[in-house]
């Protein structure tokens, strides 16, 4: 009678898992490192990790419908003659012309504005698209000074002199040579269809005295109007944020990790920077250390999803949240309309993050002249807004079952953590204790 | 061709009186607000600031097609992102002179710190002494003319536009160029990834020509020059390439 091993079941690696040797067998194919959009998509502590507390005995609520909870917000009180008002305290992050269509650009502008709020251009200059149709529109003063000139400068209404972003701080721009249109080459100054790299660097300062010197040149140049905010990535936030104040800046702007980005390294995105929840109390502690707090304004940025993020990240010392990835989703970006077409570039809606090649079905990430039609600049405008007003309900609905009358009274003893990690990222209990793992560094 | 995209401020044809600034006696802020406040058509083309002393910005933002000579020395960014405006340092210039400059014309008497000239879009620039490093960064159209030496990985990323050298250039000379064009008379340290030497054609010599003329220059031949430029082969990634980065 022969003996019959029992066969065990077939068993994958935890470390070698099925995405990681998809990683390697596509670099020894292509022999180049995978480059993508969009932010980082590995599991971090994040807002959901947090709940808040609501009121009872010991705090009352404020009735939802009848009771105002105020949610407008001032930017760049400190120095600037004119600073801006929002009506909520939600903006849309910068976002390229070059990287994103125009009508996609114009669309984010008409929601933004329908909304009351601010929209950000990008690595690639103010297009006509955006001046027009934001009432505040915020130009970014980057590294490669693309189409950066004096008039733009004076006819926006903010300035943000972008130092780093979430998704690779202390890494540059990128857009490959599939997105550089004749428009955008003009735009950008360089031939069509090179794969263009810009620098991480800035070409005339380097740290933070030299900074301070630079926005002293940005003001001159427009007369002290303009608030002018510095934007960093979620590295080192307590020193990055004490030294842009010192800098004098009106406004911190600080994207952690799932901070989306047009197209870089997929390591970068996954493997630089810190997440988003664990970058705001470092940032608001050394606002705080300055006496600041409330008088920098601090923006936050990256994996902003819902009214509850909002609600949170401010309850942690945000005084405004910024959403990109969020704003192209309720543009169109992913939908499942698309499902045929995203099968044919290999993906599925949901998961397409080829954002650089410009094959983008929902016509937003996209220079294609026939793709881009499909971005209808009013119907999706009139979704961004609507998609901005529900969050900003959503976070009054919050903040007045906390007691709040206003979105800006959520502090850190509204909430508690789910996890041990989030506790000591956020700097709030354990959820059942009154535990704040981690305290005693910055 | 950017050479002949100059701004012509008539300024030492004015018979004017200059309009003088003591800033030792107003603000960096109350000049510069006077020089934004300009009305166009204005008979007051001749301005004149003294006591810079090392200010920053000054000038920074100028847009009328005057001239604004300043009597010393200036620190940071002086004429940032000048459009038609005729500026004259006599002295030297400390970090960005003339940065992202639209048009006009900027000349230092002296010597200029890092970054002259960075991503400028147009205009002459001109440095009568020496420039140190970075000189041209990011260059997206304007021209330069220094008539000493430059430091090192001067024209990186140059876009477009004119770097004219009578001196030296230092190590790392337009490392990573796209399509700025750049001249030296003297020896060139090092090249940077993806520059080389090209071949010195007609239209070259008569861009030099030009240029030279422009910034005042009268001894010395545009045979005299070397021109560099980008070999291109980085404009595009190839992994077989990985090392030149």
């Amino acid at each position: 009678m022969s003996y019959h091993n029992p066969p065990t079941t077939p068993r994958g690696s935890a470390t070698f898992d099925q995405y990681s040797m998809s990683e390697i067998r596509r670099a020894a194919a292509t022999g180049i490192y995978d480059i993508r959009g969009s932010g980082a998509k590995r599991k971090v502590p994040h807002f959901d990790d947090l709940l808040f507390l609501g009121a009872s005995i010991s705090r009352y609520p404020l009735e939802g419908y009848r009771e105002k909870c105020e949610t407008k917000v001032t930017l760049g009180t400190r120095f600037a003659k004119k600073p801006i008002e929002l009506k909520i305290p939600i903006t849309v992050a910068g976002m390229s012309f070059g990287s994103l269509s125009g009508p996609a650009k114009e669309a984010l502008g008409r929601g933004a504005t329908i909304a009351g709020t601010s929209t950000t251009t990008g690595d690639g200059g103010m297009t006509e698209e955006e001046r027009g149709h934001s009432q505040t529109l915020v130009y970014q003063y980057l590294p490669s000074r693309y189409g950066m000139n004096p008039r733009d400068l004076r006819r926006a209404d903010a300035i943000e002199v972008v130092v780093g972003q979430g998704a690779k701080p202390g890494g540059g721009g990128m857009l490959l040579g599939q997105k550089i249109s004749d428009r955008v080459a003009e735009m950008r100054t360089l031939p069509k269809g090179i794969d263009q790299r810009s620098a991480c660097r800035h070409p005339d300062w380097t740290g933070p005295d030299d900074l301070e010197i630079k926005i002293l040149e940005l003001r001159e140049i427009t007369d002290w109007e303009k608030p002018i905010y510095v934007k960093i990535g979620g590295a080192r936030p307590y020193y990055d944020t004490a030294l842009a104040v010192k800098a004098g800046a009106d406004v911190v702007v600080l994207d952690g990790m799932q901070g989306g980005t047009a197209a870089t390294q997929e390591v970068f995105i996954e493997h630089v920077g810190q997440p988003t929840l664990a970058c705001i109390r470092p940032a608001v502690k050394a606002l705080q250390d300055l006496g600041m707090h409330r008088k920098v304004q601090l923006i936050v940025s990256g994996g902003i999803r819902n009214g509850a993020d909002v609600a949170k990240a401010l309850a942690l010392g945000a005084d405004v949240v910024s959403v990109g990835t969020a704003a192209l989703i309720a543009l169109g970006d992913n939908d499942p309309r698309w499902e045929s077409e995203y099968q044919k570039l290999g993906t599925t809606a949901g998961c397409y993050d080829d954002w650089h090649e410009g094959k983008d079905p929902a016509g937003i990430t996209t220079q294609d002249a026939e793709l881009m039609k499909r971005v209808d600049p009013i119907a999706a405008g009139r979704r961004l807004a609507n998609y901005l007003k529900v969050m900003t309900l959503e976070a009054q609905t919050i903040a007045r079952a906390c007691g709040k009358n206003h979105v800006h009274n959520l502090e850190p003893e509204d909430l508690c953590a789910l996890t041990i990690e989030a506790a000591a990222m956020a700097r709030v209990p354990l959820a059942g204790t009154s535990w704040i793992p981690g305290q005693g560094g910055l | 061709m950017h050479a002949t995209n100059l701004a012509t401020a008539p300024a030492s044809k004015v018979n004017y009186e200059p309009k003088v600034f003591d800033l030792s006696k107003i603000t960096l802020r109350e000049f510069n607000q006077a020089l934004h406040s300009i009305q166009d058509g204005t008979n007051a083309t001749s301005w004149e600031v003294i006591n810079p002393k090392g200010s920053h910005a000054v000038a920074a933002g100028a847009e009328h097609p005057i001239s604004i000579d300043v009597k010393g020395s200036v620190g940071y960014y002086c004429g940032g992102m000048n459009q038609k405006s005729t500026i004259t340092v006599h002295g030297s210039a400390g970090p960005g002179v003339g940065e992202n400059m639209m048009s006009g014309t900027i000349v230092v008497k002296g010597d200029a710190s890092q970054y002259a000239g960075a991503t400028g879009r147009g205009g002459l620039l001109v440095i009568e002494g020496n420039a140190s490093s970075r000189c041209g960064i990011s260059m997206k159209g304007i021209n330069i003319v220094v008539r000493g030496n430059i430091g090192h990985m001067s024209a990186f990323m140059a876009q477009s536009g004119n770097l004219v050298v009578l001196g030296d250039a230092g190590d790392a000379f337009g490392d990573s160029i796209y399509e700025a064009r750049l001249f030296v008379r003297g020896k060139v340290k090092s090249l940077g990834a993806d520059c080389i030497e090209k071949e010195m054609r007609p239209e070259h010599i008569e861009i030099l020509k030009d240029l030279l003329a422009k910034a005042g220059i009268t001894d010395v031949k545009p045979e005299e020059f070397k021109r560099y430029g980008s070999a291109r082969t980085l404009y595009n990634f190839n992994i077989d390439n990985a090392d030149a980065y």
